[in-house]
């Protein structure tokens, strides 16, 4: 039922151990350009390693991904794949997009200069041309006026806000969000997930967000994705999920979140 | 964080007026010895400041080597740290400057100096590096892996002007380690502080003068690199200060 024809991101029999821990089992997940995904599943599942794999912060350990089009964590030798090398991890991730939980920025660098930073080392962009398209994202994301700010003076809705502007800055064709509203204040959520809103309206972004907040993977997403234990318990639409979910641990997950929710 | 510089200026005025009291008693020796020492005393800020040099060179090589390097990188830095910290400063002095001609390597006792206590403070600084690289979050660097920065860019860019001010006290007590050290190279026949006190002592056996001055000229290098250390240590963290305000 998602087997789509040119799928953005391809998680081929991916499986992922720490030491004799299986965390992810012979993952098969295929995302399309553009789509917006929600992945949902209790604490511990592999929410969060199956993004950072995407994002080669993880090694697999079987299996291939994907993205779009070519082979990511593998690499063409003549016809046959081996493991990627440096270059071509470098080549292909510059494709994807990061925001961390813990917003992660750079405390010695200005709100701009974080957005900046990465533009100019990597892609080689001028000075000029990569301050104008830092100032134009964090104004994006509502903070044009806090480009000299560094992350200590920030809230942390506006840090996180900042992150997503520093991911942007690369122009990924994929963002990963893994839970980046959980360590904000509640009053701080709204303003972080109404950016993610505005990013869900651009048409050429495929975004893959790992949350905890169900009202807005509800309204957001075009597929959710149960994770347990694993695997992908259950998927489809948020219609599907939330009303009339049928798989056993999904129905008690979402029942157990959306009371204390 | 407010008392610190306020009681440091105190001991600065304090020793000072030790000084002004010591050279007021001893007038006559003061200006007598005081010339030859000075010029002692430039010696031994010029093989400071050279050492000191060579140390943070030799230091960063070594560390982002036994980091990051391959095996047989690692294996070199290992080899240079594990040397100079476990066989003393004197010796390597003295194996520089009289074993090296043996294999037609013949230096200048300057040079010498320079590089024996630069590389000797450098092993103690590439763990000083090492533990300050190590302490910054690992989230920075996969942040910067997420914005497809290379190794070498996140080292540059993000982990070392953050370490850099976690190492800047480390490193004052170094060169305070180094400055003392210093003394050593008047055994391979340099004019610096030490060998011009043995020598006036030796000239004029007027130890107690000679030997005082000295001590307090020593002491007051010492603090001048704590104060500038301080300063530095200041100007580095004021962006990581206005971090953490908030
Ligand atoms: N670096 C690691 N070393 C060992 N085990 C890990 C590591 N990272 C994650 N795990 C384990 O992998 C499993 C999945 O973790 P994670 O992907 O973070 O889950 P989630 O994000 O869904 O909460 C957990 O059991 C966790 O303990
Ligand atoms: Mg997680």
């Amino acid at each position: 039922m998602n087997q789509v024809d040119n799928p953005m991101v391809r998680f081929e029999n991916v499986t992922k151990r720490y030491g004799s821990h299986t965390v992810l089992d012979k993952l098969d997940f295929e995302v399309a350009a553009n789509e917006k995904v929600a992945i949902i599943g209790p604490s511990g599942s592999g929410k969060t390693t199956l993004l950072r794999m995407l994002m080669t912060l993880e090694e697999i350990d079987d299996g291939i991904i994907y993205v779009d089009g070519e082979p990511l964590t593998h690499m063409l030798d003549g016809d046959r794949l081996v493991p990627a090398n440096r270059k071509h991890l470098s080549r292909v991730r510059a494709k994807i997009g990061m925001v961390f939980q813990h917003f992660n920025l750079f405390p010695h660098m200005s709100a701009v200069n974080n957005c900046i930073v990465a533009p100019l080392t990597v892609l080689g962009l001028s000075k000029d041309a990569a301050y104008e398209r830092a100032a134009e994202l964090l104004d994006m994301v509502g903070l044009g006026d806090k480009l000299d700010h560094y992350p200590g003076q920030l809230s942390g809705g506006q840090k996180q806000r900042v992150a997503i502007a520093r991911a942007l800055a690369m122009r990924p064709k994929i963002m990963l969000f893994d839970e980046v509203t959980s360590a904000l204040d509640p009053e701080l959520v709204g303003e972080v997930l109404k950016v993610i809103r505005k990013l869900g309206d651009a048409h050429d972004l495929t975004l893959l967000m790992v949350t905890h907040e169900m009202g807005f993977a509800k309204e957001f997403a075009d597929r959710v994705c149960f994770f347990d234990q694993g695997k992908i318990a259950e998927q489809g639409t948020p219609e599907e999920i939330f009303s009339a979910p049928t798989n056993e641990r999904t129905i008690q997950f979402l029942s157990a979140v959306l009371e204390t929710g | 964080m407010q008392e610190k510089p306020i009681q440091h200026r105190l001991v600065i005025v304090g020793i000072l007026s030790l000084m002004a009291g010591f050279a007021v008693v001893t007038y006559s020796s003061f200006r007598e010895f005081l010339p030859e020492l000075l010029r002692g005393a430039l010696v031994t800020i010029q093989v400071t400041l050279g050492g000191a040099m060579v140390a943070v060179a030799a230091a960063l090589i070594a560390a982002v080597f036994k980091m990051y390097g391959s095996l047989f990188g690692r294996w070199l830095a290992i080899f240079y740290i594990e040397v100079f910290r476990g066989t003393s400063a004197l010796v390597q002095l003295f194996w520089m400057f009289f074993v090296l001609p043996y294999f037609g390597i013949t230096l200048e006792p300057f040079t010498v100096g320079v590089l024996a206590l630069g590389l000797n403070i450098g092993a103690y600084g590439a763990e000083v590096i090492r533990g300050a690289i190590q302490s910054i979050d690992k989230g920075q660097w996969e942040a910067a892996t997420a914005l497809n920065l290379s190794r070498m860019q996140t080292l540059r860019r993000i982990i070392l002007p953050q370490a850099f001010v976690v190492m800047i006290p480390p490193w004052g007590n170094l060169f305070i380690e180094l400055l003392k050290g210093t003394a050593l190279v008047s055994m391979i026949t340099l004019g610096d502080l030490a060998f011009k006190a043995q020598q006036l002592n030796q000239n004029t056996l007027r130890t107690v003068e000679i030997f005082s001055l000295v001590l307090i000229m020593y002491l007051c290098l010492a603090m001048i690199i704590t104060s500038l250390m301080r300063a530095l240590e200041r100007r580095a963290s004021r962006g990581l200060v206005r971090g953490r305000a908030s």
